[in-house]
């Protein structure tokens, strides 16, 4: 299973196996960790799920749809150029090890 | 000490709890549901749980561990029977009476029964809770041809999911147009197109009167009109009722639903109602109203708790609301009440295109279809209380957000 270290914005870290196609959103809300929300249930509809990935997994994520660049104008906390809604990233193999930094407010 | 004990587990009372110890308050909080599972989301279950492409498990809104973690009681599969204002407790089914120092009411909405004989079929459906959608699932695999009555956002979503799950689908709506209630002529048109142009009957101005089966199992609906449509199964989502029974029978103000202010407190300051159950003086809406939807349900807890942590924050949020259709995203902000004037943006024909609406010239209300931009910029401007002149929204080349500065 891949592993998801969440940096909450007080700087506690979590360190998360989650099972393969579970999204980020999913792995932070249903293992308990604050800071993420997920309002719309994770249809890329409120921007309540706002990460900011480590620059070096950046690349190997799938860039955004055109309803999620959008959709990252209405979080609460600053979009930045690692900003991603956490509903849209599902984990596979392939990010293992990834680690994203929770903003200081999602709503 | 007597703490907080919440009525209803869906997204309001979820919220009202996780909201309370958010902003510090550690008193005892009880959610008191009446369905059997921990507190979960409901938007999937018309969508992404009915097509098999999430589960039971991811549509919790935390593993239940967590509650007893954070000291919160979550009781499910109980009902309240009763509240004791003088008291300040609640009676539950069974007997058992808790105490409260605030009570909050998030009971939410009752699905609207159709009052035609045949109703009680077996494979008549609503679509509201896991169970429902688990059973409607379970049916499905059986039948060819499914036919739901009600053209609104529930019953749309359904019938998308059936197409695609290689039902025959038929679509029966009482009103001329689907969607009748919450959007404007252009928004019906394009989704009578859209269904249409997937193969989805849609039938307006159906007068259903009877439900009709053979050996108990429904296997047809029947029109006032004499017309008859083949259906293995049925989902009627013909609209909700506030579910205001507990209020009324302790005697707290209710007017399409629970009255409450704009901190969420009702006529009882030490009770507050949040969510689909609940209708409030609604500063953007300048009246009182209702709305049933995620963002009121979520915000409402919020407010709620702020509330009760000591921390009053007055209700203010724009509304919002969205729904999937196949590959469409429809996204909606504000209200359209009293709207005297809609604006087209782009060319529906391409399946990318906003409407917007004003009141007596003041932007209202944004409706974008798989253009989230337009959605995005129209939210924000309406949050801001800035508006575009309908001039400059009719030009597709000049951009809401150089407004917003």
């Amino acid at each position: 299973m891949p592993k998801v270290t969440y940096i909450e914005h007080n700087g506690t870290e979590h360190e998360i196996d989650l099972p393969d196609g579970w999204t980020l959103m999913q792995g932070a809300t249903l293992n308990g960790i604050d800071g993420i929300e997920g309002e719309c249930g994770g249809s890329c509809g409120c921007a309540t799920c706002h990460v900011y990935v480590d620059e070096a997994f950046l690349a190997k994520l799938d860039p955004p749809s055109e309803n999620e660049e959008e959709m990252l104008e209405c979080t609460v906390s600053p979009r930045e150029s690692n900003s991603r809604l956490g509903c849209q990233i599902k984990v596979t193999d392939a990010l293992d090890g990834i680690v994203v930094r929770m903003p200081e407010a999602q709503s | 000490m007597a703490g907080v004990v919440i009525v209803g587990g869906g997204q309001a009372g979820f919220q009202t709890a996780d909201s309370l110890r958010q902003e510090g308050y550690d008193g005892p909080i009880a959610i008191l549901g009446e369905e059997p599972h921990a507190p979960y989301q409901r938007p999937p279950l018309s969508k992404a749980y009915l097509l098999g492409e999430t589960d039971r498990e991811r549509l919790k809104f935390r593993p239940e561990a967590i509650y007893a973690e954070r000291g919160i009681d979550l009781r499910t599969g109980v009902r309240v029977e009763a509240i004791d204002r003088a008291a300040k407790a609640v009676t539950l089914a069974g007997g058992e009476r808790l105490a409260y120092g605030h009570l909050v009411l998030a009971t939410g909405a009752r699905v609207r029964e159709l009052p035609v004989p045949g109703a009680d079929l077996a494979g008549v459906h609503s679509l509201k809770t896991l169970d429902d959608v688990d059973a409607i699932e379970a049916g499905l695999a059986a039948v060819e041809r499914v036919c739901v009555i009600g053209a609104g956002f529930i019953g749309l979503e359904f019938a998308a999911v059936a197409h695609k799950l290689g039902k025959g689908v038929t679509v029966l709506e009482a009103a001329h147009r689907v969607m009748g209630r919450v959007a404007a002529p252009e928004l019906s048109e394009f989704v009578t197109g859209l269904h249409r142009a997937h193969g989805v009957e849609i039938v307006c101005g159906a007068q259903v009167s009877e439900l009709r089966g053979e050996g108990g199992r429904v296997t047809a609906v029947a029109c006032a009109d004499g017309r008859l449509f083949d259906a293995g199964l049925v989902v009627v989502g013909i609209g909700v009722v506030p579910d205001v029974a507990l209020a009324e029978a302790a005697g707290l103000e209710c007017d399409n639903g629970i009255a409450v202010d704009g901190f969420c407190r009702t006529s009882d300051p030490d009770i507050f109602a949040a969510g689909d159950c609940a209708s409030f003086d609604h500063p953007f809406a300048g009246k009182r109203i209702r709305l049933e939807s995620v963002q009121n349900a979520a915000d409402q807890g919020r407010i709620v708790a702020a509330a009760i942590a000591g921390t009053p924050r007055l209700y203010d949020s724009v509304p919002w609301f969205w729904s999937d259709q196949y590959d469409v995203k429809l996204q909606m902000a504000g209200l359209m009440d009293g709207c005297d004037e809609t604006v087209v943006r782009g060319d529906p024909a391409s399946g990318k295109f906003s409407l917007l609406h004003f009141r007596q010239g003041q932007f209202r209300a944004v409706d974008a279809i798989s253009k989230p931009a337009d959605y995005v910029q129209g939210r924000k401007l309406l949050e801001a209380g800035l508006s575009p002149t309908p001039e400059q929204a009719r030009d597709t080349g000049f951009k809401l957000k150089d407004l917003l500065g």
